[in-house]
């Protein structure tokens, strides 16, 4: 089934390429070695129990200076990702859609968001976008996510409700334009229309030249967003890959059924 | 981690303001006793009345005791050891227009870019212009005259307008007031001076940058305002001051006069030299301010971004006298390195239905301590009065400090008081939030800083408010641990 997945992925060039990504958090262990590689236009699910190392993963990858990376590497457009800064990485097309994006008392959104995209737009050699340009750039992605005008001028996620919140972080991407989105457990908290609406965004802003990590702890999400590759995470390793089809297993039988198989195929495997 | 030591590199910035301009200072020798009070108002040539004035506050001084409640800790202070005049020597009777000024007092300006020649087409801006202790320039006078309008050197005011100076020199804060401003009472140098008339709406904001510049030179300034019924004049208040090595003393008092229907709107921004990264030197900001809504339907609001000094000692208050008057006090009070703080209002309600409000944000960095003290104090008399209170902190390191004292004292019953207080400490989530956009860990540090002091901002003019935002900008400069 992997095999399946990756052949029907191709040729297309490897954005990200992670190899043996070990990591730590307070001195203890949460990645214990990651295998994982993503190619231009492909979206990946990891999903995983709590706990698993999903949420850790992602932010080991925007560069969290909370997590110490520990052994392995991460080759991001050839280049090591693990020497850059956040922001760095960010410029060079990382977005980070949070689980609990962050409230920036009197920041408006608006501001904020416009030195983002300068800032990036810097970081490419184009020209920095005026109040118009950028205020028709921003009118145009608000309908991706049905965005209420009012949360333009409103401060950064203050007092924005769960749904609102997650829209924010889909609009903020479209607007950003990464190469490689991480979407971290974007549907949590969210209801059934919210999760459409989101999920609807998302899809919009799939193409051939981006890649989408999405983690996610329910099957759901995969419905709307459909993966071509599904990865399980265990206990800060990816125990499974698979197809979209893998989603649906672990939605039968559960965390606990797949590990118990994962087990049993580990121990009936030959040495590699 | 990272971040935090990209915080620290930017606070580490040196002050960008440290020089010291070559200037011939007629400076008379250190010391204080009566003969110095008479010399000092004999070489501004003042009127009786003055002298007086001045001779009254000297003697009661010597009863006075230094204050120790404030939560600030600074060495001795020597009163003999500090020279209680100083002027630019080339221009003793003061110059008359801009050509006469000395040009190295205009390059002074320019590096601080606030060239004199400039700000006469910039925005509308007057200046009077304190070097030391001399007003050098005045602008826009002839202007201002047309309207009745008077805007001038205090010790020009003593001389031309004795009566008015005399009928409210010492109205809201007497003689007696306190240490620093009795000791300034007797002292006090120069300073600005300015008078609207009934009616009037003063067409530009009336400006003053003030400076500090020979060596170990006390600067006792003394400002006056008077805004006559429904009369309107907003002034900015700026400084900044050139690197020292010994600690200077600035005493300042500032009186606010507003008549029936009359508003006055004081806006601060302060960068004195706050001292080096081990907290050497800087200047001791003991400053008296207060206005006092004397008439009925009156306003008096301050604003004041306070980023200088090694130690702040300031508490911009309010009389409310008038029945309907209102007050305002917005402040950002900003501590890094080793400097401290301590500054607040005191809002007195006295006529009826009087409001005020008070918007406080304290951001300390470094070993910086920062303590907000207020008083919202409503009388007998002070039916149906209101005050809302908000002091918000915010921590940039794990070895800075923030206190907050606030008193309140109720004698009227239909009074209604409102206090909300928070501190916060800078989050590391949200500036990896917003290096996650793409944003530098300092543009990151200053959004948030500046999101912070937003409420307070907004009270400052225009042009005022850009600098101010630049300022902390450059205090923070490497603050987050």
């Amino acid at each position: 089934m992997a095999r399946e997945a990756s052949a029907e992925e191709g040729r297309a060039k490897t954005l990200l390429e992670i190899r043996g990504l070990r990591a730590t958090a307070g001195g203890k262990e949460i990645l214990k070695g990651i295998d994982l590689t993503v190619r231009a236009g492909e979206v990946h699910a990891i999903m995983g129990p709590n706990g698993s190392g999903k949420s850790t993963l992602a932010h080991v990858l925007a560069g969290r200076e909370a997590f110490q990376v520990t052994g392995g590497q991460v080759i991001y457009e050839g280049r090591d990702l693990l020497a850059m800064p956040p922001e760095e990485r960010a410029r060079e097309g990382i977005f980070l859609a949070f689980q609990y994006p962050v409230e920036i008392p009197g920041v408006s959104n608006m501001y904020l968001l416009k030195a983002a995209l300068n800032a990036v737009r810097k970081h490419r050699g184009l020209p920095e976008l005026d109040a118009i340009d950028f205020l028709a750039l921003v009118k145009e992605k608000m309908k991706l996510v049905e965005m209420d005008d009012a949360l333009l001028n409103r401060s950064v996620n203050e007092g924005f409700s769960g749904g609102e919140k997650k829209r924010n972080e889909i609009f903020q991407m479209a607007v950003l334009g990464p190469r490689l989105a991480i979407l971290d457990e974007t549907d949590s908290g969210l209801d059934i229309d919210a999760l459409k609406t989101v999920a609807k965004g998302v899809n919009s802003l799939r193409g051939p030249e981006r890649a989408m990590i999405v983690i996610t702890h329910y099957q759901r999400l995969l419905n709307y967003i459909v993966p071509g590759t599904v990865h399980v995470l265990h206990n800060g390793r990816i125990v499974r890959t698979g197809g979209k089809e893998l989603a649906l297993e672990l939605e039968a039988k559960g965390y606990a059924g797949v590990e118990e198989s994962v087990r049993g195929s580990r121990q009936a495997a030959p040495p590699r | 981690m990272t971040s935090a030591r990209t915080i620290r590199e930017l606070t580490d910035k040196d002050y960008k303001y440290g020089f010291v301009t070559d200037i011939e200072s007629d400076t008379i020798p250190p010391g204080l006793n009566e003969e110095i009070v008479r010399l000092i108002s004999a070489k501004k040539g003042e009127p009786e009345f003055m002298l007086k004035w001045r001779l009254k506050a000297y003697r009661h001084w010597l009863t006075m005791k230094e204050p120790t409640w404030a939560n600030v800790h600074y060495p001795a202070i020597d009163y003999q050891k500090i020279s209680y005049y100083a002027a630019p020597r080339s221009k003793a009777d003061g110059p008359r227009s801009l050509e006469e000024v000395d040009p190295e007092l205009l390059k002074t300006y320019e590096k601080l870019g606030i060239p004199l020649q400039e700000q006469k087409a910039l925005a509308g801006v007057a200046v009077d212009a304190v070097f030391d202790s001399v007003s050098v320039a005045t602008t826009f006078k002839e202007k201002l005259r047309e309207l009745g309008i008077i805007f001038c050197a205090f010790s020009e005011a003593v001389r031309e307008h004795p009566d008015l100076v005399e009928k409210y020199l010492g109205s809201v804060v007497p003689y007696n007031d306190n240490f620093f401003a009795t000791l300034n009472s007797a002292v006090f140098s120069d300073g600005s001076f300015a008078y609207i008339p009934k009616g009037v709406r003063c067409p530009m904001e009336l400006s003053t940058y003030f400076r500090i510049n020979a060596a170990d030179t006390g600067q006792f300034e003394r400002t006056l305002i008077v805004a006559d019924e429904g009369a309107y004049v907003s002034y900015l208040e700026g400084c900044t001051a050139p690197k020292r090595d010994n600690n200077q003393l600035h005493a300042a008092v500032v009186e606010l006069v507003a008549l029936g229907n009359a508003r006055i709107k004081y806006s601060t921004v302060q960068n004195w030299y706050p001292g080096d990264r081990q907290g050497r030197g800087g200047i001791y900001n003991f400053v008296t301010k207060r206005g006092k809504c004397l008439g009925a339907d009156s306003k008096i609001s301050w604003t004041q971004v306070e980023t200088g000094s090694a130690i702040t000692w300031k508490y911009p208050s309010c009389i409310l006298q008038g029945d309907n008057s209102v007050g305002e006090f917005y402040s950002v009070a900003l501590t890094n390195n080793f400097q401290q703080a301590d500054t607040g209002t005191k809002m007195i309600h006295i006529g009826k239905n009087t409001r005020s409000t008070i918007i406080s944000k304290g951001i300390s960095a470094g070993h910086g301590q920062n303590t907000y003290r207020g008083m919202v104090k409503i009388m007998k008399g002070a039916t149906g009065a209101r005050n809302y209170s908000q002091c918000d902190s915010l921590l940039m390191s794990d070895t800075c400090g923030a206190h907050t004292f606030p008193y309140v004292e109720v004698k009227n019953s239909s009074s209604r008081l409102e206090h909300e207080a928070s501190t916060s400490k800078i989050g590391e989530d949200q500036l990896f939030y917003c290096r996650q956009r793409g944003l530098s860990t300092e543009d990151a540090v200053n959004l948030i800083v500046n999101g912070f002091c937003k409420e307070v901002f907004r009270e400052l003019p225009m042009e005022f408010a850009v600098e101010a935002q630049k300022l902390l900008g450059v205090s923070l400069e490497g603050s987050v641990g």
